[in-house]
């Protein structure tokens, strides 16, 4: 592995406890070994930018954090809990704490804007933290932008506005830790760079930490502390956007040269 | 295993993991905590809505009957009997299969076709990480909604069903409503009318597990969503006929028909 990171980065990650930590981690599908002994950690405040071709194992990384996926080896601890061994009141409680921004929204089709933001606070009243539903609602969308869009279907929706409510779903139960599956793909450059400063005006507002996969090179540039490169299913390289674009090693020059000419 | 066939091997997968789909959908239906609100509304889905095209089905089906049977029983001096021949058939056999086909048919691809969409653009996935149990709100909540309406839209269809056969024989044969209606209870007995219900509760379970199954475990891509619609309506459809033959096999045992 490749391993470019700067000392101030250092310094700061060894003060801090790590939100997440991925000890060693192997996926299978079959005889197909999807992640190959992945190590990866968190810090608070961070944002951590995933990188790697398709196939490389990185929706498979994320859903493996909330256990949407099992994992076959290794350890992932999400804020001080190891998700493989939690029960599901367990899990349903981390999941919480760690929102998930879906590549395709994943808004439910058959609720309004309302209804798809009400639907996890139902399900956790103790997140609404005494505060009324209504307000909490209209302050999410507020927070994407999207006060107006509250009555509407998703179907009514375009793809950046879908994206926000999507986000705005994952704000609602106020998340110490958010994972983006590439959250801009899909958006014309000025949608995408509206969703970018949104998730750091987020980060911002809200101090949470984020997991981001992408294929953006900008959106990687702009967002990430630090980023991460995987190839086959490995922990290639390691290290800042600045960083990582100087590097001399071969692979992740092409890389770099691959994502940008796209 | 490699003796065996691919498609034998495949069968005995799908069966397998349609067992123990089956298995968790009652392991969870009796557990709490149960989503009223989304059963309810899935009822009225369920049952409000496939009311009319129930109705009017086993409406015509009443007519039809009616009419292909007549000249045959009055060629034989049994026109009398006909409130009798239609009103066994009706409550028997032809109310509920035709109604569970016709359900099939509807709910089961829109259960299948729903759950797919849901599954492909991971709206599932979604709900899993809010930390709800789709299993329990999409899954078990549709099947209880099947298993709760069938029978009250096996009801409806024979009724109007009977109601269709009286305005043929009233137009035929002059009948009165209140004759054909007193002879169709006269000579319906417990043995035709409890194995008919409790018939239609287990057409209620095949129709729902059958579309939750399929679209539950959807493949990717908008041609997963099809098939999982289609794959619905004909496993449905045939476990039907599966259910009723051994529904008469065991009425057979407990009444005398």
């Amino acid at each position: 592995m490749i391993k470019e990171e700067s000392n101030n980065i250092k310094e700061s990650h060894n003060e801090k406890k790590p939100l997440i930590e991925i000890k060693n981690l192997r996926k299978y599908f079959g005889s197909n070994e999807v992640l190959k002994g992945i190590d990866l950690q968190l810090f608070p405040q961070e944002n951590v930018v995933i990188l790697g071709k398709s196939g490389s194992g990185k929706s498979v990384l994320l859903k493996c954090l909330v256990r949407l996926m099992t994992v076959d080896e290794g350890e992932i601890i999400v804020l001080g809990k190891s998700i493989p061994d939690l029960n599901q009141e367990e899990l349903d409680q981390i999941r919480t704490e760690v929102g998930f921004l879906f590549q395709g929204s994943a808004l439910y089709d058959s609720m309004t804007v309302r209804e798809n933001l009400r639907f996890p606070l139902r399900r956790h009243p103790e997140r609404k933290l005494g505060e009324n539903e209504e307000k909490l609602i209209k302050d999410a969308l507020q927070s994407v932008g999207l006060e107006h869009a509250i009555d509407l279907m998703p179907a009514e929706l375009s793809g950046g506005m879908k994206r926000r409510v999507a986000l705005a779903r994952t704000l609602i139960l106020k998340p110490k830790i958010i994972l983006y599956d590439e959250p801009t793909t899909g958006l014309d450059p000025i949608t995408a760079n509206e969703i970018i400063q949104l998730m750091l005006k987020i980060q911002d507002e809200l101090n949470t930490s984020a997991l981001i996969i992408t294929h953006d090179m900008d959106c990687a540039r702009v967002i990430s502390n630090r980023m991460i490169i995987l190839q086959d299913g490995v922990h290639y390289a390691e290290g800042t956007y600045s960083e990582l674009s100087q590097c001399r090693d071969p692979k992740v020059k092409a890389f770099f040269k691959e994502v940008q000419s796209r | 295993m490699e003796y065996i066939p691919n498609k034998i091997v495949d069968f005995l997968e799908e069966t397998g993991n349609f067992s123990e789909f089956t298995g968790r959908f009652f392991k969870q239906a009796f557990r709490r905590p149960f989503e009223w609100k989304e059963m309810i509304h899935q009822c009225y889905i369920i049952g409000v809505q496939s009311l009319f095209l129930v109705a009017s089905t086993g409406f015509i089906m009443g007519l039809v009957l009616t009419l292909q049977v007549r000249p045959t029983m009055v060629r034989f001096g049994a026109s009398a009997f006909m409130p009798d021949m239609i009103g066994i058939s009706f409550i028997r056999e032809i109310g509920p299969v035709l109604t569970a086909l016709i359900c099939a048919g509807k709910i089961g691809s829109s259960i299948g076709a729903e759950l797919g969409s849901m599954k492909v653009t991971e709206q599932i996935d979604a709900m899993e990480v809010s930390g709800t149990n789709p299993f329990k709100y999409l899954v078990v909540t549709r099947v209880w909604a099947c298993i709760i309406m069938l029978p009250f839209l096996v009801i409806a269809a024979d009724v109007v069903g009977l109601f269709g056969s009286y305005l043929i024989e009233n137009m035929k044969g002059e009948v009165t409503f209140e004759l054909y209606f007193n002879r169709v209870f006269e000579v319906l007995l417990i043995g035709d009318v409890v194995p008919a219900t409790v018939k239609s509760f287990f057409f209620g379970l095949v129709i729902g597990i059958v579309g939750c199954y399929k679209g539950y475990n959807s493949e990717k891509g908008t041609e997963g969503v099809g098939r999982a619609a289609n794959t619905a309506v004909v496993v449905a459809s045939l476990l039907l006929f599966v259910v009723d033959f051994f529904a008469v096999l065991i009425a057979d045992i407990f009444y005398v028909i």
